[in-house]
C-alpha cells in the first residue's frame, strides 16, 4: 500500500455526516457539512410497485422509491435512448414525453408515474423506421455526438404539438393571439435541451422543415 | 505507406463520394436512441454493481482522517476503495494530478473514495456517508497575483518559451502606431453532454472497459501505467463518444475508480461522474492573462508584434500558450512573445478546443481590430496589408496554403461588410444597438501517424478497423467515404468499426488532426487491400481501375466480391509522414463575421448573424465539416458571452460547478449560421490532402463577437466573458 | 439521497397531517427543485407524501372577480389559460420567462412559490451555509456573489429567491391560501408570506410544519399594460441577474417589483408614487440601502435602466 500510516482510518464517528462531509482544521474559516448526525444514515431501500406504459407496452416495477424515471427506464427497463447529461434539469437530454407532455425525466420518480404513458425516442422511431422528425435531424445534421440528440427529438415533437395546442412562449409577441410557428419560437421552446457540439442551427432547421415551414 | 511528397492524381481524386455532402452513416442510430455510450452496455456483464465518488472537499491539503465504516454497513454496499485499500497507483503520463487522492489533496472535488453498491441510489446514498477530517493547506488560486513568481515553462508542443526575431523594443518603440493591451480569457469547461462514464470488468488479470474517451492508445498505456499492468491486459472500448472537446483525451477518475471497484467486487463496476463533480474533478482550459503589443507605420504595416501569455497549472502540468498563434499569423520584421507558467492549486489545466490558439486568438483578434481602429483603416484591410505568405519567423519556409485574405474579403462580401459604421454606436434599431464584428481565424494542421485494417468479404463489403474515435466529429462517416472511393464501392457497401483497442492504432481525436490522418491511415489500408484484389484476380495492379464495386484491367473485369473469395481479404497499413511539415507551414484559415444587438436599456447581448469562411484544404464531407465548424462557432459565442469558471480564490475551487451556474449557449442564443468552404486542395498536407476545421472554427469567433459588442456600444471589453455587467456603467445615454 | 417511504396523499388534510406528523416528511408535486436537492443532500426527507393526485389542478374564477388558481396547476397551464393571458398578462410573462418547457409542464404553482435559492454556496454541500446548515456561515459573503441579493439580505445570508412567477404574483397582490394539519385553513398575502432572512435564513415563508398551500388567489385584475423584463446573460433558460414586473397605466401610474435583487420578489408600494416621475426616481427608492458587493455593484444601474426601458416600452 502506498499510503499506510499516514491515513488513519477513523472509527470515532465524530463527524457530521452529508455529502463528502469534512470538518477542517488548522484553518479559522472551516467549511461543514450537511446534515445532523441522527438522522444521516441511508436507511434500507423502500421498494414499491409501479405500472408504466412505455412505448404502448405494460411495464410492471418494483423498485427502491428513490428512483427516478430515467434511471428506471434506463437502468430496469434496458431503454437507454433517453440520457442522462446532467441528473439535475439543467440540460434536457433526459426528456420524454409522458401522458403527451415533455419533461425532464431525471427530476422524476419512478414511482410517481403509476399508469403513466411514457414515450422515449425508442417510441418515435427505430433505425429502420425513423419518425420523421429523427428522420429530419439526420437529413440536416441536426446533431453531432449524438448524446442531446433524443432529448431534442422528443422535444422537438413535444413542441410542435405545444405551438399546434396554442401554447404561448416567452417569444410570443401577443400574449391573447396563437403563438406563431416561427424559427424565433422554436428555439426559444428547445432552449431547455443544451447541445454542447452546437447543432442549433441545424435542429432549428429540422424541425422547421417537419413542421412544415419554409426554408 | 509514408507521404514524404506533394500528393499526385490518387483515387481520392475522383471524389466519387469523397468531397460530396452525405449524412452521418451513423445518423439513424444515435437518432433513434440505439448508439450505445459507455454506460449503456447490457450485455456485456449481467449484473453490473454501481460506483458513486466522493470528492475532496479541500483544495489543498490532506486528509487526517477517513471514516468509511458507516458507508460500509450501509444497505447494499459491496466495497469502498480509498487511496489506502486500493494498493500501489502509479500516475498516468497525461495525468497531472492522481486521479485517486489521499492523504494529499491536490484539488477540489479530487476523488478519494468510491462505494460500490448494488444499486445506484445504494452508492449515492452511501458515498454520503463517508466521513473525513482535512488539514487545510495553503494553497495558491489567483493567476493575477500569481504573475511575479511564473517561470518559464520547458519546451512543449508550442515550442519554447520565449521566442525573438529582430529588435522588437526598439521598433515598437519607434513606430508612430502603437497598442499595448492586456486581455483575460478565464478558465473554461468542455462541459460536453455526456458525462465521463466507464463500465470496467475483469477476466483474471485482464482488465475491460467500455468508456468515453478520445484518444484510446493513449488512454490504455495510461490505464495499464496507473494500475501497474502489462498494457496488453487493457482493452479499451469506445465507439460511440457523447462529446470530448479535448475533455475526453485522458484518462478520469471514472475508469480507473471502475477498475478498481470491480477489482475489489469481482463484478462489472459502472461510475458516471456526476455532473457536479465533473467541473472540478476533471481538466478544464486554464484562464490567461495576456499582454499584446503592436507597432506599425502610419500605412498600417506591422512592424513589431510581441504577446506575452500567463497561465497556471498545478504542479508539473502545462502552460496555455495563448501566443502560438501569434508567431505565424501575421508579417513584422520585429516580434516576440513570451509564455510564463505559475503554480496554481486548483483543479487540472489541459486541453480544450484548440488549446493555446482559441483564447489567444480571443485577444490577439481584439487587439487587431483596436489597431485597425487606431490607423482609421478597416480592420479587414489591416489583416489583409499584414498577411503573409511565409512562416513570419522563417522566411524561407512557405505556408503549404495560404488563403486568409481571401476568406476574409469573400466573408466581407457575403455579410454586407460595408454597411457596418465604422463609428461605434451609432446603429439603432428599435430597442437594440447593433454592431458587427469581424476576426481572423488561424489553427495548425498537424500530421501524425495513423493506421488502420480493411477488410474485404465476400458480400464485397469492405469493413474498417481502427482505434480512431468519432466524438462527434463524423469520423464514421468521413472514413467510409473514404474507403468507399478508393475501393471504388458505393458508401453502403463499407462498415466502420471505431474506438477498440483491439484495432490498429490511430491518431486519435485531438488538436484538429482527426480526419486528416485517419482518413490517410484508411487510405493508406485501402490501397495495400487493392494489391491484395489484383493479386487474388491475377491482374495487373499497374492498369487496374476500382470503380461501381468491380476491377477492371485491360479487358478483364470481375466484382470485387469476387477477389474476396470465402475467406475474404485483409490488409492492414498506417500513414506516416516526412517532412513537408517541416519544410512548409501547414495552417487553416478562415474569418469570421458576426452581427450582434445590445439592448439600449440593460445591455443585454444577442447574437443576430454568424458567417464564417473556411479555406483548410479538401473538406471530406461538407456536412459534417460545416457542423463541426457551427458548433464551434456557437462554443466561441459561448466564450465570448457567458462562459467562466468562476474561483473562489480563498477556498480555491470553481463555485459554478453544474450546468446551471456555468453557462453555455442554447438554442434561443444562436441565430441561423452561415459557412462558406473554400475550394481548396493541399497536395502537401496528405494523400487526402485535407486539413482540419474542428478548430479552426471556434479560433476568432469571440473576438469577433467583441468586435461587434465594441461596434454597437463603444465599449471595449478585453476581459472575457463580455457580459452585461461590464457594459452597463458605460453605455450610451439612452436616446 | 436517503431512502425514504412514499405514500400518495388522498385529501388535503390528510397530506398535512401525514407530513406533520411524520418526523422529516415532505410533500412532493413537480418535483423539479425538491429531487434536485435531494440527489445533493441538501434536502434529506425520509418519507414523501405525493400530492399530485390531490385534485388542486383547477383555475377558476372567484366570487368576487378574482381569479383562484389551484396549487398543483402546472406552470406551462397557468401561463397559457385564456384568462390569465388576457387579464394577468404579467403572471403568463413571468412563467414564460423561466425555466424551460420540460420543467414547466412538471412545476407547480405552489411549488414555484417554495423553490429554494440558486446560491452556488447553498448548493456546495462542502461549503458553509446559514440557510442549509444554521450557524455554519454564509460562505457567499466575501465569495461569489454576482447573483446574489443587494437588499433584504442579512448578515447571515444574501441568498435571492429564485422564482419569477412569485415577482408577478407579489406585484398582482396575490394571496395563498393554505390548510394546516388539523383541516383550519387560512390566507397569506404575497407582501408576508416569504421570510427576510434576518438571522434565520432557514426560515423562508410563513407556512407551519404541515400547512399545505391549497390555492393562489389574484384580485380582480388591475388592467394596464404588464411587463415582465428579465434579464440574463444567456437568452432562456437561466436564473435573472434582474427582473422587473411592471404594471403600467395609461396616466403613468402603476406597479413594479423586482426579482433577483432580494431574498424574496422585491416591492416597495411607496415608491411606485414616483412612477411617473420616471425609473430613476422609482429605483432610488426601491433600492434604497442597497449594499452592494463588487461583484453585484452593477445590479442598481441596470434595475434603473430596465425599468427605464420598460417605462418606455409601456408609454409606446
Amino acid at each position: 500500500m502506498s499510503n499506510a500510516g499516514e491515513f488513519e482510518l477513523s472509527r470515532r464517528g465524530l463527524l457530521v455526516s452529508g455529502g463528502a462531509t469534512m470538518a477542517v482544521s488548522g484553518i479559522t474559516q472551516s467549511a461543514q457539512a450537511q446534515g445532523d448526525t441522527a438522522t444521516a444514515t441511508a436507511g434500507t431501500p423502500h421498494l414499491a410497485e409501479v405500472n408504466l406504459v412505455v412505448n404502448g407496452k405494460q411495464q410492471a416495477l418494483r423498485i427502491d422509491t428513490r428512483t427516478t424515471l430515467l434511471d428506471a427506464l434506463r437502468e430496469h427497463l434496458h431503454l437507454t435512448g433517453s440520457k442522462k447529461g446532467c441528473d439535475h434539469g439543467q440540460c434536457g437530454a433526459c426528456t420524454v414525453i409522458v401522458d403527451g407532455r415533455r419533461i425532464n425525466s431525471c427530476l422524476s420518480l419512478a414511482v410517481m408515474h403509476e399508469g403513466d404513458s411514457i414515450t422515449t425516442v425508442e417510441g418515435l422511431g427505430n433505425p429502420d423506421k425513423l419518425h420523421p422528425m429523427q428522420a429530419a435531424f439526420v437529413k440536416h445534421d441536426g446533431y453531432q455526438c449524438g448524446y442531446c440528440t433524443p432529448g431534442q427529438i422528443c422535444s422537438a415533437v413535444a413542441v410542435l404539438d405545444e405551438i399546434k395546442a396554442g401554447i404561448p412562449s416567452h417569444v410570443t409577441g401577443d400574449l391573447t393571439k396563437k403563438p406563431p410557428l416561427s424559427r424565433t419560437e422554436i428555439q426559444e421552446r428547445m432552449s431547455g435541451n443544451i447541445c454542447r457540439c452546437g447543432a442549433y442551427s441545424n435542429i432549428a432547421e429540422a424541425i422547421g422543415e417537419v413542421a412544415g415551414m419554409k426554408a | 505507406m509514408k507521404f514524404d511528397s506533394p500528393a499526385g492524381d490518387n483515387p481520392i481524386d475522383q471524389l466519387k463520394v469523397v468531397g460530396k455532402p452525405h449524412p452521418r452513416i451513423d445518423g439513424p442510430l444515435k437518432t433513434s436512441g440505439k448508439a450505445t455510450y459507455a454506460y449503456e452496455w447490457k450485455d456485456i456483464a449481467p449484473n453490473p454493481a454501481y460506483g458513486y465518488i466522493v470528492g475532496s472537499a479541500i483544495a489543498k491539503g490532506r486528509i487526517t482522517s477517513i471514516d468509511i465504516d458507516r458507508a460500509k454497513a450501509a444497505s447494499g454496499v459491496l466495497a469502498v476503495v480509498t487511496a489506502q485499500n486500493a494498493g500501489k497507483l502509479s500516475k498516468g503520463n497525461f495525468n497531472t494530478a492522481k486521479l485517486l487522492g489521499g492523504p494529499e489533496i491536490d484539488h477540489y472535488h479530487q476523488a478519494i473514495a468510491l462505494v460500490v453498491a448494488e444499486t445506484f441510489e445504494q452508492a449515492r446514498a452511501a458515498a454520503s456517508l463517508i466521513s473525513v477530517d482535512y488539514k487545510r493547506g495553503d494553497g495558491a488560486f489567483d493567476l493575477a497575483k500569481s504573475m511575479d513568481s511564473a517561470k518559464a515553462p520547458p519546451e512543449g508542443w508550442s515550442g519554447p518559451a520565449d521566442t525573438a526575431v529582430g529588435d522588437f523594443d526598439s521598433a515598437f518603440a519607434g513606430a508612430p502606431v502603437q497598442l499595448d493591451a492586456e486581455y483575460y480569457t478565464p478558465d473554461h469547461a468542455h462541459a460536453m453532454m455526456e458525462p465521463h462514464a466507464t463500465i470496467a470488468a475483469w477476466q483474471d488479470d485482464a482488465l475491460t472497459l467500455w468508456t468515453s474517451n478520445q484518444m484510446i492508445d493513449w488512454s490504455v498505456g495510461d490505464v495499464a501505467k496507473t494500475l501497474g499492468i502489462p498494457k496488453d491486459k487493457v482493452r479499451m472500448i469506445s465507439p460511440y463518444i457523447g462529446g470530448g472537446f479535448g475533455g475526453k483525451l485522458f484518462v478520469r477518475a471514472d475508469a480507473i475508480l471502475a477498475a478498481l471497484g470491480a477489482k475489489a467486487t469481482g463484478r462489472a463496476v459502472k461510475i458516471a461522474l456526476p455532473r457536479p463533480f465533473i467541473f472540478n474533478n476533471t481538466t478544464h482550459r486554464p484562464a490567461t492573462l495576456q499582454r499584446i503589443r503592436i507597432g506599425t507605420g502610419k500605412d498600417g504595416v506591422i512592424t513589431a508584434i510581441g504577446h506575452e501569455s500567463w497561465s497556471g497549472d498545478l504542479p508539473g502540468g502545462g502552460a496555455e500558450t495563448a501566443n502560438s498563434q501569434t508567431r505565424l499569423l501575421y508579417a513584422g520584421a520585429n516580434r516576440m512573445t513570451r509564455t510564463r507558467l505559475s503554480v496554481l492549486d486548483l483543479p487540472e489545466g489541459n486541453a480544450m478546443r484548440a488549446p493555446g490558439e482559441a483564447p489567444g486568438m480571443m485577444a490577439l483578434e481584439i487587439a487587431m481590430d483596436e489597431m485597425a481602429e487606431k490607423l482609421g483603416m478597416d480592420p479587414v484591410r489591416f489583416r489583409a496589408i499584414n498577411d503573409t505568405q511565409v512562416d513570419p519567423e522563417k522566411p524561407e519556409r512557405r505556408y503549404s496554403m495560404r488563403q486568409l485574405t481571401k476568406c476574409m474579403e469573400i466573408g466581407a462580401e457575403k455579410f454586407g461588410w460595408d454597411g457596418r459604421n465604422a463609428t461605434p454606436g451609432t446603429r439603432r434599431e428599435g430597442r437594440w444597438l447593433v454592431g458587427m464584428g469581424m476576426a481572423a481565424a488561424f489553427r495548425n494542421s498537424p500530421v501524425t501517424k495513423s493506421a488502420a485494417r480493411v477488410r474485404l468479404d465476400k458480400r464485397g463489403v469492405v469493413t474498417v478497423e481502427t482505434d480512431m474515435t468519432d466524438i462527434g466529429t463524423g469520423t464514421y462517416t468521413i472514413l467510409a467515404q473514404t474507403a468507399a472511393e478508393t475501393m471504388g464501392l458505393p458508401i453502403e457497401m463499407i462498415e466502420v468499426k471505431l474506438g477498440d483497442s483491439t484495432f490498429p492504432v490511430s491518431c486519435g481525436s485531438g488538436g484538429q488532426w482527426g480526419a486528416n490522418n485517419s482518413t490517410s491511415g484508411v487510405y493508406a489500408a485501402c490501397m495495400k487491400l487493392r494489391e491484395a484484389v489484383t493479386q487474388a484476380l491475377g491482374f495487373n495492379p499497374q492498369d487496374a481501375v476500382f470503380a461501381d464495386g468491380k476491377v477492371r484491367s485491360g479487358n478483364r473485369s470481375a466484382p470485387l466480391a469476387q477477389a474476396a473469395g470465402s475467406n475474404g481479404l485483409s490488409a492492414e497499413d498506417f500513414i506516416e509522414y516526412g517532412d513537408l511539415d517541416k519544410q512548409y507551414q501547414q495552417s487553416t484559415f478562415g474569418a469570421h463575421f458576426v452581427e450582434v444587438g445590445v439592448d439600449a436599456h440593460s445591455a443585454e447581448i444577442r447574437v443576430r448573424r454568424m458567417l464564417a469562411v473556411c479555406a483548410a484544404g479538401r473538406i471530406i464531407n461538407p456536412t459534417s465539416a460545416r457542423s463541426q465548424v457551427i458548433g464551434a462557432m456557437t462554443m466561441g459565442v459561448g466564450a465570448a458571452l457567458m462562459e467562466e469558471l468562476v474561483i473562489d480564490k480563498r477556498f480555491g475551487f470553481f463555485v459554478n460547478h453544474d450546468l446551471a451556474g456555468y453557462e453555455v449557449p442554447v438554442h434561443a442564443d444562436i441565430p441561423h449560421q452561415e459557412v462558406i468552404f473554400l475550394d481548396e486542395v493541399d497536395p502537401l498536407s496528405s494523400p487526402m490532402k485535407a486539413k482540419g476545421v474542428g478548430e479552426l472554427g471556434i479560433c476568432g469567433v469571440a473576438a469577433a463577437v467583441a468586435n461587434a459588442i465594441y461596434n454597437a456600444t463603444g465599449v471595449r471589453v478585453r476581459d472575457y466573458p463580455i457580459t452585461l455587467d461590464k457594459l452597463i456603467e458605460k453605455m450610451p445615454a439612452i436616446a | 439521497m436517503k431512502a425514504f417511504s412514499y405514500e400518495r396523499a388522498t385529501s388535503v388534510q390528510q397530506a398535512a397531517a401525514s407530513v406533520a406528523g411524520t418526523p422529516g416528511a415532505r410533500f412532493i408535486a413537480g418535483g423539479t427543485n425538491l429531487l434536485d436537492l435531494m440527489k445533493l443532500q441538501i434536502e434529506t426527507p425520509g418519507h414523501l407524501v405525493d400530492v399530485n393526485g390531490l385534485e388542486l389542478d383547477k383555475i377558476e374564477k372567484t366570487g368576487d372577480g378574482g381569479l383562484r388558481i389551484g396549487a398543483l396547476v402546472r406552470n406551462t397551464d397557468l401561463a397559457a389559460d385564456k384568462t390569465v393571458r388576457k387579464d394577468y398578462g404579467l403572471l403568463s410573462r413571468a412563467l414564460l420567462a423561466g425555466a424551460s418547457g420540460q420543467l414547466r409542464n412538471k412545476a407547480t404553482t405552489a411549488g414555484n412559490l417554495l423553490q429554494r435559492t440558486r446560491c452556488p454556496y447553498f448548493y456546495d454541500t462542502n461549503q458553509p451555509c446559514n440557510k442549509r446548515k444554521p450557524g455554519s456561515g454564509c460562505a457567499a459573503i466575501g465569495g461569489i456573489n454576482r447573483n446574489l441579493a443587494i437588499v433584504g439580505a442579512s448578515e447571515a445570508c444574501i441568498a435571492t429567491h429564485p422564482s419569477d412567477m412569485a415577482v408577478a404574483l407579489r406585484a398582482l397582490d396575490a394571496q395563498v391560501e393554505t390548510m394546516r394539519p388539523d383541516g383550519t385553513t387560512r390566507t397569506i398575502g404575497m407582501d408576508s408570506f416569504h421570510a427576510l432572512p434576518g438571522t434565520t435564513p432557514h426560515v423562508e415563508n410563513d407556512l407551519a410544519p404541515g400547512e399545505m398551500i391549497t390555492a393562489v388567489t389574484l384580485p380582480v385584475p388591475v388592467g394596464g399594460t404588464h411587463i415582465y423584463h428579465k434579464v440574463r446573460d444567456r437568452a432562456s433558460y437561466a436564473f435573472a441577474l434582474i427582473s422587473v414586473a411592471a404594471i403600467v397605466q395609461k396616466d403613468g401610474s402603476g406597479r413594479v417589483a423586482l426579482g433577483g435583487v432580494a431574498p424574496r420578489p422585491w416591492r416597495i408600494e411607496a415608491a411606485e408614487a414616483q412612477m411617473p416621475q420616471g425609473a430613476k426616481a422609482v429605483t432610488a427608492q426601491l433600492l434604497a440601502g442597497a449594499k452592494t458587493t463588487p461583484h453585484n455593484a452593477f445590479k442598481p444601474a441596470l434595475v434603473e435602466r430596465t425599468l427605464a426601458g420598460v417605462l418606455a416600452q409601456a408609454r409606446s
